[in-house]
């Protein structure tokens, strides 16, 4: 390909990259439901993301087309119009569906577990290796340190062997 | 001795992951099950229409006291609320106890038609075209139904449909607790 009808398709192929990842992040968001203030709509597309839509459990409301996560975008953003914080829209939610309405699981007594969970295991996991290594050496270590230094017999037998081993 | 406990831990691990297999393969276990939020929290306020068409009032949290009563959200596109409605039927024959319904994002002449159809067990049905007082309720979908207790506390939330063991071995027994 010469250089200059690589230059000719560049436009074309960037316009079909930019249109690519633009279908990418295609939203459940319809246009209607958009704020015209673009602080207040990024915000509400930041909470919409996590928050989980009831109906289909694994989609934020920002993905989700079902009904109820259309009203409750609708919802976040009247709330945001109506001038309260992120957490207040947060825990309007949370009141109403529970925790389980949080992508993000928060961090409280209850999730400890679901927190500390993983690090726990890893931990448990590396003080076994640990104590298994240590054991190891330690049923190792006095064994060697007490074998008993070879007879005069068998350092007789071990020269003979080494000096057959040199002659061939 | 700590050789005999290495060669039993495989076992053990093995027993706790039948365990958790039981648990989680149970047929009776729903894991799309949503733990409720609304439980022991008095009902939402609310003051919701008549169903256009229909001559049964309209209901409002006022409605909500002074007797144990059951809240059954319903719409006539949703199938599973077929599948509970001769429950309710049944029930409201037999006068156990108050029953109304937030009729959940519907159209009122469908939801006329669906009652003619099926029979209307409900005293009192607020439309609930936005479906706002759902979200105030807690609801994620319909079929759910909520005891109210005399003092219009949510005392229980049932999500899905009502069958006849739910009623009898849950709900009813709950009713009649709450009454004492």
């Amino acid at each position: 390909m010469t250089p200059r009808l690589f230059a000719g398709l560049l436009p074309g192929f960037l316009t079909a990259l930019i249109v690519a990842a633009f279908a990418l992040t295609a939203q459940a968001v319809q246009p209607d439901e958009i704020l015209e203030d673009p602080v207040l709509e990024a915000r509400a597309r930041d909470l919409s993301k996590d928050i989980r839509c009831l109906v289909c459990q694994n989609e934020s409301i920002d993905s989700s087309n079902a009904e109820l996560a259309k009203d409750l975008r609708v919802l976040v953003r009247e709330r945001l119009v109506a001038g309260d914080s992120d957490q207040q829209v947060l825990d309007f939610l949370v009141e109403r569906y529970g925790d389980f309405v949080l992508l993000r699981p928060p961090f409280k007594p209850q999730t400890y577990l679901l927190w500390f969970g993983p690090a726990a295991i890893l931990l448990l996991g590396g003080l076994a290796v640990v104590a298994y290594f240590r054991q190891r050496r330690r049923e190792a270590g006095p064994a060697m340190a007490s074998a008993a230094p070879l007879s005069a017999e068998e350092q007789r037998r071990l020269s003979d062997l080494l000096r057959e081993d040199g002659r061939a | 001795m700590s050789k005999r406990v290495i060669l039993l831990l495989p076992i053990a691990l093995f027993a706790v992951l039948v365990g958790a297999f039981l648990w989680g393969l149970a047929p009776d276990r729903d894991p799309s099950q949503v733990p409720s939020a609304m439980v022991d929290k008095p009902a939402p306020d609310f003051d919701l229409p008549s169903v256009t068409g229909l001559d049964i009032p309209g209901l409002k949290t006022g409605d909500l006291t002074g007797e144990v009563i059951l809240v059954n959200f319903f719409a006539s596109w949703c199938v599973p609320c077929r599948v509970e409605h001769p429950v309710f039927m049944d029930l409201a024959a037999r006068g156990d106890v108050k029953l109304v319904a937030i009729n959940y994002r519907d159209e009122p002449a469908d939801a006329v038609a669906w009652l003619a159809e099926l029979g209307n067990p409900y005293s009192r049905i607020g439309a609930d075209l936005d479906a706002r007082t759902g979200i105030d309720w807690g609801v994620s979908g319909v079929p759910e139904t909520y005891v109210i207790d005399s003092s219009g506390r949510i005392r229980y939330q049932h999500i899905g449909p009502m069958l006849p063991r739910h009623y009898e071995e849950t709900i009813r027994p709950m009713i009649e607790d709450l009454r004492q």
